[in-house]
């Protein structure tokens, strides 16, 4: 089985960008993605493209052959939708592409366009990603469901919104010089204390923003990379997925994540590490409560441990374990068909050294990524490493 | 829009006949299903949903969708039920005054934004 290689990463800025549609940003995330890998493009054989929502917010359904058209390549694309993981799922499925020796370069990544809706309408088309039955006819909301998962782990585990907190102050902190970000605002502990509540207990700067933006990959064969002299230092070496019941109140336990506990497995299995060997992670941060849920079900912390990790410093980008040191999705931003190739080309960036936080990291040599989908009834999780 | 199996079942709670699905390994979930999604178990019968269920999580929500914006703010909670939980709008107690342990029943309100049937986790 051959080996799977990054040459090349794309992103636009994530933010607001009213201007511009799905088809712009992709197209730039795609073609700076080629540009940096060197590949010739005729040589891309497939795209796998993320996209949760672009028949809601942009009346664009059938969107891959769209994307192909603006990244310049007439080959076969897919679009992949697996709600906020979906991104994720799309790479996972060109990496299984080149590794079982079907393609030798692919471009793989995601757009979304978000903040032409307004918020109650974003709200809706994010909420599509629950049970429409039994949570959306009840009420609820994404950042309802996360507080009611929140609600739940203070009362199994203990904790308290100021823990929350200090993710939040964190992520942003990590974001201020990374120029692809959302916001470059650092925000304090009360702030985020004193924000306005959206859906209690998670508040306005729990949440992460509603955001649009694109990314894309280009993913090659070792022998590939080999053949062509590319400047490809990165490798995608463990893929995992896993799954659960997409309703919150099907699963066993409120406040744990299987799926991200399955992805995970799965990903160091492949590549043959384990946990105590990673040296940073990207998680898939869309409220605060997310990431803590993220670093347990990963295997960093125990259940009822990881509430504390950003507040005790061990989760900063002076930490033993840097997480989020894109600014996550938190201060980074959530276009959420693009988030999952974004949280592997900051990877990437970091791993290699030019990335604004490299310095927090030197001496990395394995990254892993993690993306959700829903209230992680989908998850995603990728182990990188770096040749050194 | 009809639902075969979640009308029904909405229908029987309004009725105070209640019921979820029950698999031979005493697993609850809720209709429509072919199989248990625990186990795959395709031996479902009907069991009585208990009167009284227990409020697990709730949260407060002050910024809904379109179809709930009549409703702000409100509560949704997640209550247990013995064998299956259930997610719904809790009526019948101020938003703020819900506490996690409140006991609850299952009850058939209105969406006061669509008019439409809306299960309610009633303070009892």
């Amino acid at each position: 089985m051959t080996g799977v290689r990054v040459a090349g990463v794309g992103l636009t800025h994530f933010g607001r960008h009213p201007e511009r549609t799905g088809r712009d940003l992709f197209g730039e995330a795609a073609l700076a993605a080629r540009e940096e890998s060197g590949v010739d493009p005729e040589d891309i054989e497939s795209i796998n493209y993320g996209n949760f929502m672009g028949s809601l917010a942009e009346r664009q359904g059938h969107q891959a052959p769209l994307m192909a058209e603006m990244a310049g390549l007439q080959c076969p694309a897919t679009r992949y939708e697996e709600a906020c993981a979906s991104a994720g799922v799309a790479i996972r499925e060109a990496v299984r592409a080149v590794r079982s020796g079907e393609a030798d370069v692919m471009l793989a990544g995601g757009c979304e366009r978000m903040t032409n809706l307004s918020t109650a309408d974003v709200t809706e088309g994010l909420a599509t990603a629950a049970d429409e039955l039994y949570e959306i006819r009840a009420g609820m909301t994404f950042p309802g469901a996360y507080a009611l998962m929140a609600r739940a782990y203070f009362e199994s585990f203990g904790g308290e919104r100021e823990d929350l907190a200090h993710v939040a102050v964190k992520n942003h902190d990590n974001a201020l010089p990374n120029e692809y970000a959302q916001f470059h605002r650092a925000i304090t502990v009360d702030e985020v204390l004193d924000a306005p509540m959206v859906s209690d207990p998670v508040g306005l700067l729990d949440a992460c923003p509603v955001t649009d933006g694109a990314s894309a990959l280009v993913l090659v064969s070792d022998e590939y990379a080999e053949a062509n002299g590319l400047d490809a230092p990165v490798s995608i070496t463990g893929s995992g997925q896993g799954g659960d019941n997409l309703a919150l109140h099907d699963r066993e336990h409120l406040a744990v994540t299987p799926a991200t506990e399955r992805a995970a497995a799965e990903a160091y299995d492949d590549a043959g590490c384990a946990a105590d060997d990673v040296d940073l992670v990207e998680v898939h941060d869309c409220f605060t409560i997310a990431e803590v849920l993220a670093i347990e079900g990963l295997g960093f912390y125990d259940h009822g441990e990881g509430i504390g990790a950003a507040r005790r410093g061990e989760t900063t980008a002076t930490g033993d374990l840097p997480v989020n040191l894109s600014g996550g999705l938190k201060a980074k931003g959530h276009p959420v068909g693009a988030t999952g190739g974004s949280q592997i080309a900051e990877m990437t960036r970091l791993l290699r050294g030019d990335h604004p936080n490299s310095d927090h990291v030197e001496d990395a040599t394995v990254g892993v990524t993690h993306n959700a989908g829903g209230t992680v009834a989908s998850a995603v999780v990728h182990v990188l490493e770096v040749d050194r | 829009m009809t639902d075969a199996g979640y009308d029904e079942w909405l229908d029987a709670v309004d009725d105070g006949e209640g019921f979820y699905l029950a698999c031979p390994e005493g697993h609850g979930s809720l209709p429509p299903r072919r199989v248990c999604p625990h186990c795959g178990s395709a031996d479902l019968d009907h069991a009585d949903l208990p009167t009284a269920g227990t409020v697990e999580t709730f949260t407060i929500c002050y910024v809904g969708g379109p179809d709930f914006a009549d409703e702000e703010p409100y509560a949704t909670a997640i209550a247990d039920f013995g064998d299956v939980r259930l997610t719904g709008v809790v009526r019948g107690v101020d938003p703020e005054e819900v506490t996690v342990g409140m006991p609850v029943e299952a009850a058939v309100g209105t969406n006061r934004t669509t008019g439409d049937d809306l299960l309610i986790l009633r303070a009892r």
